[in-house]
């Protein structure tokens, strides 16, 4: 018998597939069902945020960079604030940057169970969504609470914060951080055992440590493949070094370890929030006292003409901001979160530029999966974390 | 580690080289000329003292009408040795610059989206095409000469447009003659 002919088969993912987390276009070669080469095609979010942001006053640009990365929308925001703070030579009072602190992990939590939910259903545990996206609307409860707005609450502003707590803040974050670490050990009695689930994961998609490295994966990804790097421990801010918590790693660098990581992060962030919340007074300042970028409290804006011309001149013209430049990295969900900004001594920015992780992860991709099975690409897609408007930006 | 440390670390490495340092407010910034880019790049990575294995982020920044016009950004990130370094590079208008993806495979992509943004062409580049607008666009967004507030139709794609006789013609030509 003649010998058989084959060929490789080009098979087309996304633009809209549910397990591209946004709109990912991927062009795949198959050889049965091994995978021989991928090609992403990103763009299809891109929206020009960062050319928006050169148009707006500085204050202006914290709703955009909310917008980019949607599911961790107030670490985009205080990665910006904390630029512009650095530019402007401000510092926060202790109750703001713990109150930052707070949201700062609120926020991962509620990230990383939109990862664990879509992650978990992506590979046959469909009910892992309802249990995820169930607790984080507790999170956007709490969104709503601060600030009336459940996804992008533009609560953290250049300065400081948009206003005070309000009543009853303590005991909802309270109320969610007490039952919040027995829901973790349900996902887990759901998940970490599941023989289903480990056979999907274990030894697939491995990114080894230099890998990591090369690629510019800093995150969770490189911590599952043993590093303890992470932006809180190694270049503290916002007072992260006087806070108890682990640095949860893993040496496999498979999806498993990616999930036992992110897992453990948000064991990590309950224990920083239970502390940040218990530094928080129910009321104080939630500013810091620089006239230039806050404005003054209301009454005194009724009762005296300085205060009503600095509000005005606030609103109106906004504050400029020193020339020079600054990168100010945060440990975000998925990563080294970062915004480099150069002012050029105006109310407006001259350039804004997001550190994206996940586009740094879509560029791995192809090396990580190449040589694996078609069904490992939606595995690895989802323990790498990526959110396209954060990709596209 | 601050500018002048690292400039002094790496005069020995890329001999003949002038860096310059530039006041920073957050962590050590030099300029690099452009012709000994990969040389530092590299060296960055693997000297002892410094170890620069990660690149964190390359961008740009458009300051016309200072001429050179375009300054190229590279954050590098030594994670053994807990430090950071800001990379400058001054373009002008149409010159190129080397690529480093040779020296970290990440910069691929953020190098094309430097060219996509600003039009800034790295040579020896294994694959710089646009990354976040569509192939067949024209400019690049992020200069400052390229305006905002621009309207552009919709694209659209005709149907294909075959008259009858031409359809009737196609399946004869088509059309497989049994020959046994």
């Amino acid at each position: 018998m003649a010998e058989l002919r084959t060929e490789t088969m080009t098979v087309n993912m996304g633009p809209q597939h549910p397990s591209t987390h946004g709109v990912l276009r991927l062009v795949l070669e198959l050889d049965g069902e091994v995978i021989q080469s991928v090609m992403p095609t990103i763009g299809y979010l891109h929206t020009g945020i960062e050319k928006t942001a050169e148009q707006k006053k500085w204050q202006q640009v914290i709703p955009l960079v909310e917008r980019m990365d949607y599911l961790g929308a107030q670490s985009n925001s205080l990665a910006y604030a904390m630029a512009v703070e650095k530019l402007l030579g401000l510092e926060m009072p202790a109750r703001v940057n713990d109150i930052r602190v707070l949201i700062a992990e609120l926020q991962r939590i509620a990230s990383h169970l939109i990862w664990l939910g879509t992650h978990g259903m992506e590979i046959g545990a469909v009910s892992m969504l309802f249990y995820a996206v169930r607790e984080r609307e507790l999170l956007l409860n709490i969104n709503e609470l601060i600030a009336g707005f459940r996804f992008f609450p533009s609560y953290i502003r250049i300065g400081g914060l948009r206003e005070d707590l309000p009543r009853g803040f303590h005991e909802t974050v309270t109320a969610f951080l007490d039952r919040f670490p027995g829901k973790i050990d349900e996902f887990e009695g759901l998940l970490t055992k599941n023989d289903i689930f480990r056979r999907r994961t274990e030894g697939v998609g491995v990114v080894t440590q230099e890998e990591a490295m090369q690629w510019g994966l800093v995150g969770p990804i490189l911590r599952a493949a043993g590093s303890d790097y992470d932006v809180r421990r190694y270049f503290p801010y916002l007072g992260y070094e006087t806070y108890d918590f682990k640095v949860p790693t893993a040496t496999e660098g498979d999806v498993y370890a990616r999930y036992r990581v992110r897992v453990a992060e948000m064991r990590e962030s309950v224990k920083i929030a239970r502390q940040a919340l218990s530094r928080i007074t129910p009321s104080g300042v939630w500013a810091c006292d620089d006239p230039r970028v806050v404005p003054p409290p209301k009454d005194k804006v009724y009762s005296e003409m300085e205060a009503l011309i600095q509000h005005f001149l606030i609103y109106s013209q906004g504050f400029t901001v020193p020339a020079g430049e600054a990168y100010v990295p945060i440990e975000g969900p998925r990563g080294e979160h970062g915004t480099y900004i150069v002012s050029d001594g105006t109310n407006r920015p001259w350039r804004v530029k997001m550190r994206a992780p996940s586009l740094m992860a879509i560029q791995a991709l192809p090396s990580v999966v190449q040589g694996g099975l078609i069904a490992d690409v939606v595995a690895v897609i989802g323990s790498n974390d990526v959110v396209m408007g954060d990709c596209d930006r | 580690m601050n500018a002048p440390d690292i400039i002094a670390a790496l005069a020995p490495l890329v001999p003949g080289a002038s860096f310059e340092a530039v006041p920073s407010v957050d962590f050590a910034t030099i300029y690099v000329p452009a012709e000994r880019l990969v040389d530092t790049c590299r060296a960055l990575r693997d000297a002892d003292g410094l170890r620069f294995t990660t690149i964190i982020e390359i961008t740009a920044a458009d300051y016309i009408p200072r001429q050179p016009r375009f300054e190229v950004v590279y954050h590098l990130l030594s994670i053994s040795k807990r430090l950071r370094l800001r990379l400058k590079v001054r373009v002008a208008e149409g010159a190129t610059l080397p690529t480093v993806q040779g020296v970290w495979k990440g910069a691929g992509w953020l190098e094309r989206e430097v060219w996509d943004m600003f039009g800034i062409v790295f040579a020896g580049h294994a694959d710089l095409r646009r990354l976040l607008m569509p192939e067949d666009w024209e400019g690049h967004p992020a200069r400052k000469d390229y305006p905002v507030q621009i309207r552009k139709g919709a694209q659209t794609y005709e149907p294909l447009e075959v008259s009858e006789n031409e359809f009737r013609a196609n399946i004869e030509r088509d059309r497989v003659k049994r020959t046994h």
